[in-house]
């Protein structure tokens, strides 16, 4: 079979077996449609919550963003990773002790206030449609490469099925195709990267991989190669980064905290049975998600190397297929400046913005671009990031099925992530906003209706953010994160282990976080892009570690405001006494 | 964040005080390990680590890629097998 046939094949019959999971688990209650009705093993709420996590931005971008960032790619690694951690130890126990729905419930209740509430829904709302957009991206990449469609129709078959199971099974449908989309996905994943480990190094598994030697005779490990063959070129070693330690260290922080406070990550701890079990949970959803982040790191370093060493000083004539494949979707480009007729690769950009080309090839068939030459450097090549995992397979001539593999698997981690976000938006406009705000009389049925239909009206809002996707989708995505980070964390930390907090505090801390954190990140990424550099920078940390800046702000205002006003209701004292001991955790309900 | 924890107010009632001051001893011992593989050994104190090496991994470099995340792992599941013992100790456990 050819690999397109193979690639149809492979991603239709996931695409049947999702669905057939969506039937047989369709949700009937509210408290199915939110939480599954709270009896999900933890081994298998693990599973759903790492299909849920790892997005497309995981398994498609992140190893190629890690391969041309060596070293600072590390940020994202630990960062969410690290997360985990912080959601088991501090967080999610006591949030299923708690007992409700969603994250805006926690904080409307500890928090005594409609006003709490409505401040965090808003949070939540804006944290989820920033991720979402860029998981319809990540579809249209998929769909446009290996189903030879256009991005628009892709984008639309993809919500048609997100749509299938997201609104029809809420989170118990959610949750067992998740299962389904973890396995196939780490499947996807490990599979490329065990041949690549063994083309290379020998040694099949990829983490030790990485740290052997190199299969060549040279006697060299992977990573001093990889140094060496990188200074060559002119670029910094790849085990050395280019960003300050503080910058590295905020980052990091804040996609770690920003990962504990995700809330389609929270959520999914609400749906285990027991508060011990949300801790083992997390354990485990932790070490789904380690294997493929334990992963990346060797993917990366290969897949810069294979680029290299197929790429630099090749004439374009002798180009490899992906190559040319890759330059037709245009995201991949070559500019001559030498007019020697081979393509080499430097550091520095070889034109100025991204690519825009023109009718026409050049003399040796290339792409023509009408982009501004960039003559200061060397370099000839332009490589969009997200293809490196996406391309890995061809790069390393793997056989057809492998390509059609990460092909499904990438759609899997795509879809699951914007099926778990969708689902966080609905509750959140059904379950916070109409029942708990503005209709409180509304009956089961009704609530269940309105969430069907928040569901859909969200899809079709993802679904037009991914054909059209606005320029500032990737600007800003660190606001997901530097949001969660300085908004939601703090309060719902707070919230479990400080009594004393009240909704004066909680309220205002929110706020600062919120709003400092937002306004930096609009500032240089938005307003004024070209400020957007290290010398403009606070204490220089970049606009992606902000939130960490926000997080502290949060904390000290909520402190001194609760220092200032009345102490909780005595009847919160309780709640917080009760969340924090084990015993007693019912099912999740509505109170 | 584990600095925090000093905010705590004292439980008042018996079991469930002492259950909660226990954990709390426990979750500032694990946060500071979780600090000192990340952001210790993967970020502040790499420059230094980087000299020694484990295969063909600089070990500062190895912290932050693979070693970081090997340890969150056994950090989560000693948190929880610990916990339970704790619960059952006090008579809390669920």
């Amino acid at each position: 079979m050819s690999t397109q046939a193979l690639i149809y094949l492979f991603v239709g019959l996931s695409f049947a077996l999702y669905i057939g999971i969506a039937i047989w688990t369709r949700a009937g209650s509210t408290k199915e449609f939110y939480v599954a009705g709270g009896g999900v093993h933890p081994i298998a709420n693990g599973m759903a919550t790492a299909a849920d996590w790892m997005s497309a931005a995981s398994f498609i971008s992140m190893a190629g963003l890690i391969a041309f960032m060596g070293y600072d790619g590390s940020v994202y690694l630990m960062g969410w990773t690290g997360g985990y951690v912080m959601l088991a130890l501090l967080l999610a126990p006591y949030l299923r002790k708690f007992g409700q729905f969603t994250v805006p419930d926690f904080i409307g209740t500890r928090y005594y206030s409609k006003v709490a509430r409505t401040v965090a829904v808003i949070c939540l709302i804006f944290i989820s449609f920033t991720y979402i957009a860029g998981q319809m991206r990540g579809v249209g990449i998929v769909f446009s490469r290996f189903l030879d469609v256009d991005i628009e129709l892709g984008v639309i078959i993809g919500m048609c099925i997100v749509f299938f199971y997201a609104v029809l099974g809420g989170m118990k449908g959610i949750t067992y195709t998740q299962v389904a989309q973890y396995c196939v996905l780490i499947f996807a994943y490990m599979v490329p990267a065990i041949f690549i480990s063994i083309l290379i190094t020998g040694n099949p598994v990829p983490q030790l991989g990485l740290g052997s030697m190199v299969n060549d005779g040279s006697g060299m490990y992977v990573l001093q190669k990889l140094d060496q063959s990188l200074q060559l070129m002119g670029f910094g070693p790849y085990t050395d980064g280019s960003k300050s330690m503080i910058d590295v260290f905020c980052i990091t922080a804040a996609l770690m905290v920003g990962t504990a406070g995700l809330p389609h990550v929270i959520v999914r701890f609400f749906t285990v049975p027991k508060a011990s079990d949300a801790r083992k949970s997390a354990g485990w959803a932790l070490v789904f998600i380690a294997l493929l982040y334990t992963t990346a790191p060797a993917v990366a370093a290969f897949a810069r190397l294979n680029f290299n060493s197929e790429v630099n000083n090749t004439s374009y004539e002798q180009a490899p297929g992906w190559f040319k494949n890759w330059e037709k979707n245009g995201l991949i480009a070559w500019v001559d400046k030498n007019a020697d007729g081979k393509m080499e690769i430097e550091k520095g950009d070889p034109f100025k913005g991204a690519p825009e080309f023109a009718d026409g090839t050049g003399p040796n068939g290339q792409r023509l671009l009408t982009n501004e030459i960039d003559s200061e450097n060397g370099n000839e090549v332009y490589v969009d990031k997200d293809i490196m995992v996406l391309a890995n397979p061809e790069i390393a001539k793997l056989p057809g099925w492998v390509i059609a593999l990460v092909a499904a698997g990438g759609l899997a981690a795509a879809l699951s992530t914007a099926a778990g976000l969708l689902l966080v938006i609905s509750t959140a406009v059904a379950h916070d906003l109409l029942k708990k705000t503005f209709k409180p009389d509304i009956s089961e049925k009704g609530e269940l209706l309105a969430a069907r239909v928040a569901a859909t009206a969200a899809i079709v809002v993802a679904g037009v953010l991914g054909i059209y996707p606005p320029g500032w989708v990737a600007q800003v995505v660190a606001f997901a994160f530097g949001l969660a980070a300085a908004s939601l964390f703090p309060a719902i930390f707070m919230g479990i282990f400080t009594k004393g907090m009240n909704k004066e505090g909680a309220i205002a801390g929110m706020l600062t976080g919120l709003v400092f954190t937002f306004s930096y990140i609009a500032y240089f990424k938005l307003m004024n892009p070209d400020a957007n550099v290290a010398e403009n920078w606070l204490l220089g940390i970049s606009p992606e570690g902000i939130g960490v800046i926000g997080m502290v702000l949060n904390f000290a205002v909520a402190l001194v405001v609760a220092k200032m006003t009345a102490p909780p209701p005595a009847e919160i004292d309780a709640l917080v006494e009760s969340i924090r001991v084990p015993r007693g955790a019912g099912d999740a309900h509505a109170h | 964040m584990s600095d925090d924890e000093s905010k705590v107010a004292p439980a008042d009632n018996g079991a469930a005080g002492a259950y909660w001051r226990e954990n709390i001893r426990l979750l500032v011992l694990l946060m500071a390990i979780w600090f000192l593989v990340s952001f210790g050994a993967g970020i502040l104190f790499r420059p230094f680590l980087d000299q020694f090496h484990i295969g063909g991994f600089p070990l500062g470099f190895w912290f932050a890629q693979q070693g970081s995340i090997y340890v969150f792992m056994a950090l989560v599941f000693f948190y929880t097998w610990k916990m339970k013992r704790i619960e059952r100790k006090y008579d809390l456990d669920d």
